[in-house]
């Protein structure tokens, strides 16, 4: 068997083909890639290139026009979103989408409830398999929370935090859903560089953590340069560029399509 | 006299929303013995005060009248039917118009079931029992199939389960034909009733009638509610609004259209037993909102407010959005059905006319009023509803003269009115008292594992 082969065997993720379109508009074409067990891709390109579009093809938001995607070998066209997220792919938005009147504790249950061990018999009944189970619940996402050190505004409303709070816990909250592979959407967004430093230490933490998988969209240079192994480059819904942070940086076409915001600040 | 009676009515209702606290405060409490001792408190409290007469004569001193007994068990009745509408709209987040069409199809169900067996007739509980409990295994059974099966379109499940509805409502209505007979000697007639018709007999089949109002009403929602939910909120609440018509519609034609001569279609259904007790409004009414509470608060609710809060998000984090929406709008019919069958068999008898569409609006004004998202806001907004401005209000506006009360019509909606732009998010907002908060659970403290 050749490397190629070996290597479609054991993808976390393989998007071969993917297009979109919305109606006469071609959002994303011929997009293809390929990302390994425990592997940091980037995705980038100018706003508009189609790279969320992407992300919702894959967790199931928008239906594909054409092309097929596998995940762990699973065919995930025609699933609900719901059913992806369950088969382990979690992501988080462009911008932030708690539930703002939930609090932070409930934010992060959330994500539990297919596994809560539970039917809905035992709610309303509050059988013992309810009692045991929701008291697991409850301190699975309390030491969850400790994790995240969000444990003190576990009560607070979602849409009382502070915007650098509500990313961490909208990371957090993709978490709790056990994901193989997770999706962050500019998680960057909207930070001072001292904050920056702090999301990619927290990158790097959660992927050592909890074994995962990452593919970050993200428009800072300075985080996809700093943490990303491998980067693709879409630009008009098609990829332009594939490579190492510095084959990306030096490509020529990328330059043209996509002047990096931070990338004369990149060591 | 005047202003005794407002300070009397007043006391009333400080003390019914005293009651509902403590009722709830009591609740709340861990041991078990102390919920069922308050509990038993709590019912005999409200029933002495209603049996209790001093002194003899002409007009007796009760401490709540048999007026006082209407404005309760209305109270009651409408509390049920808003706590689904909350259910639906204030923590499902999906403005619906039809609650007002299930509570009239508890209503005529439950009533249809009693009349009729207390003439003789047992097709009534036959036909609705056989039919609800065979289509509801049905209903189960197309889910699991279409579970099983993906990528099947939602209209054509949506053929499949009317299909299985049908043949489960002809199975039932030809077991009502076959069985009816064969137990026709023991149930005797009205004036001559047989041992199926003892008072303890008929106790049993005005229970039987109320569950199996509030399970005909979950099955009608759930049929409807599967290709209608899919469509947008707004689109969603517009399309409520027609069942709601189209139901009011089959009640004036209840002698025409559908085969039930005895609801007497536009000039309405007389002669319903009047079986409703304060045991059984309490009792009901209890139910509803253990239910209720209990669903809210656990993972299932949480699914249900996420659904409210952001639909994408939701359906990001692995919760079956429809299928929450579902569970919701049927469990608030539920809790609709089930209060139209006790305030049928309250009131005695039935007209189209109280389940007009306009009328479906009362529950609406009620749970905004209340609150959004706050099973007490609805308790205590629904009492206050019926007491304060039902009660007080329009024998108040009574003594100023014949057409006075009418006005209430104006003031109601003036009240709202600033209600919301004082205070939008309703008089008790998201907070709940005692039992309805859920379960308290010690924070631990814990050392993160690493």
């Amino acid at each position: 068997m050749d490397t190629e082969t070996k290597a479609q065997d054991n993808s976390l993720l393989r998007v071969q083909g993917l297009t979109k379109f919305f109606g006469g508009l071609c959002a994303v074409k011929d997009f293809d890639l390929a990302i390994e067990p425990g592997e940091l891709v980037g995705l980038i390109g100018p706003n508009g290139a189609g790279k969320t579009t992407v992300f919702n093809l894959i967790t199931g938001l928008y239906q594909t026009s054409g092309g097929e995607i596998l995940f762990n070998g699973e065919a995930l066209l025609g699933l609900e979103p719901f059913e992806i997220t369950r088969l382990g792919i979690a992501r988080t938005f462009q911008n932030i989408r708690l539930f703002p009147n939930l609090s932070v504790m409930d934010n992060v249950r959330i994500a539990y409830h297919p596994h809560a061990g539970y039917n809905l018999a035992d709610s309303v009944f509050r059988t013992p398999r309810y009692q045991t189970k929701e008291r697991e619940l409850d301190e699975q996402a309390r030491d969850f929370l400790a994790i995240f050190k969000l444990e003190g505004i576990q009560q607070e409303l979602a849409k009382n935090l502070p915007y650098g709070e509500q990313r961490r816990v909208e990371i957090a909250r993709a978490l709790a859903c056990s994901p193989r592979l997770l999706l962050l959407d500019e998680p960057a967004a909207g930070m001072n560089p001292r904050e920056i430093v702090q999301l990619m230490e927290l990158i790097h933490f959660i992927r050592d953590r909890f074994k995962l998988t990452i593919l970050l969209i993200e428009h800072q240079m300075r985080v996809v340069m700093g943490i990303c192994e491998r980067i693709t480059v879409m630009d008009f819904g098609e990829v332009i560029a594939r490579g190492t942070p510095k084959e990306i940086q030096n490509n020529p076409k990328v330059i043209e399509a996509y002047l990096g915001k931070g990338s004369a600040h990149v060591a | 006299m005047e202003l005794g009676f407002l300070f009397i009515s007043i006391v009333k209702i400080g003390a019914i929303l005293a009651y509902i606290y403590a009722l709830l405060w009591v609740l709340g409490q861990k041991q078990w013995w102390i919920k069922a001792v308050g509990l038993l408190v709590a019912f005999a409290v409200v029933q002495l005060a209603l049996s209790l007469k001093f002194g003899s004569g002409e007009n007796p001193f009760q401490i709540l009248n048999s007026f006082d007994q209407g404005l309760l068990f209305q109270a009651c009745t409408i509390t049920m039917v808003s706590l689904g509408l909350n259910l639906i709209y204030g923590f499902n987040g999906q403005f619906s118009l039809g609650q007002w069409g299930f509570y009239g199809i508890g209503a005529y169900c439950a009533a249809d079931i009693t009349y009729r067996w207390f003439n003789g007739d047992a097709r009534g509980l036959i036909v609705v029992s056989v039919g609800t409990i065979l289509g509801g295994l049905g209903l189960i059974l197309v889910n699991r199939l279409v579970k099983r099966l993906r990528g099947i379109p939602v209209l054509s499940a949506f053929t499949l389960y009317l299909l299985v509805s049908v043949v489960a409502a002809a199975v039932a209505v030809f077991a009502g034909r076959l069985l009816n007979p064969l137990i026709a000697p023991l149930m005797g007639s009205l004036a001559e009733p047989g041992p199926l018709n003892s008072p303890a007999v008929r106790q049993i089949v005005f229970f039987l009638s109320v569950i199996l109002a509030g399970i005909f009403s979950a099955e009608v929602s759930f049929l409807f509610g599967l290709p209608v939910l899919q469509l947008g909120s707004d689109y969603f609440g517009i399309a409520t609004l027609g069942f709601s018509i189209v139901i009011n519609t089959l009640m004036v034609n209840s002698d025409t259209i559908l085969p039930f001569p005895e609801m007497k279609g536009g000039r309405g259904m007389i002669g319903i037993p009047k079986l409703t007790t304060w045991f059984w409004a309490f009792f009901f009414l209890l139910v509803v909102v253990v239910i209720m509470r209990n669903l809210i608060r656990s993972t299932t609710g949480r699914a249900i407010m996420s659904v409210r809060e952001d639909e994408t998000a939701a359906k990001a984090m692995g919760i079956d959005v429809a299928g929450s929406k579902l569970l919701a709008f049927v469990a608030g019919s539920f809790f609709a059905g089930i209060g139209g069958a006790v305030y049928a068999h309250y009131i005695g008898f039935l007209s189209p006319g109280t389940f007009s569409f306009l009328a479906g609006f009362n529950p609406l004004i009620i749970v905004v009023f209340g609150g959004l998202g706050s099973m007490t806001g609805t308790i205590a907004a629904s009492f206050g509803w019926i007491f304060f401005l039902e009660g007080l209000l329009r024998v108040l506006l009574g003594q100023l003269g014949t057409d006075a009360p009418t006005w209430r019509f104006v003031l109601y909606p003036i009240t709202l009115l600033l209600l919301m732009l004082i205070r939008p998010q309703g008089l008790l907002g998201t907070v709940e008292w005692g039992f309805l908060k859920g379960e308290k659970r010690k924070a631990r403290v814990t050392v993160p594992k690493s």
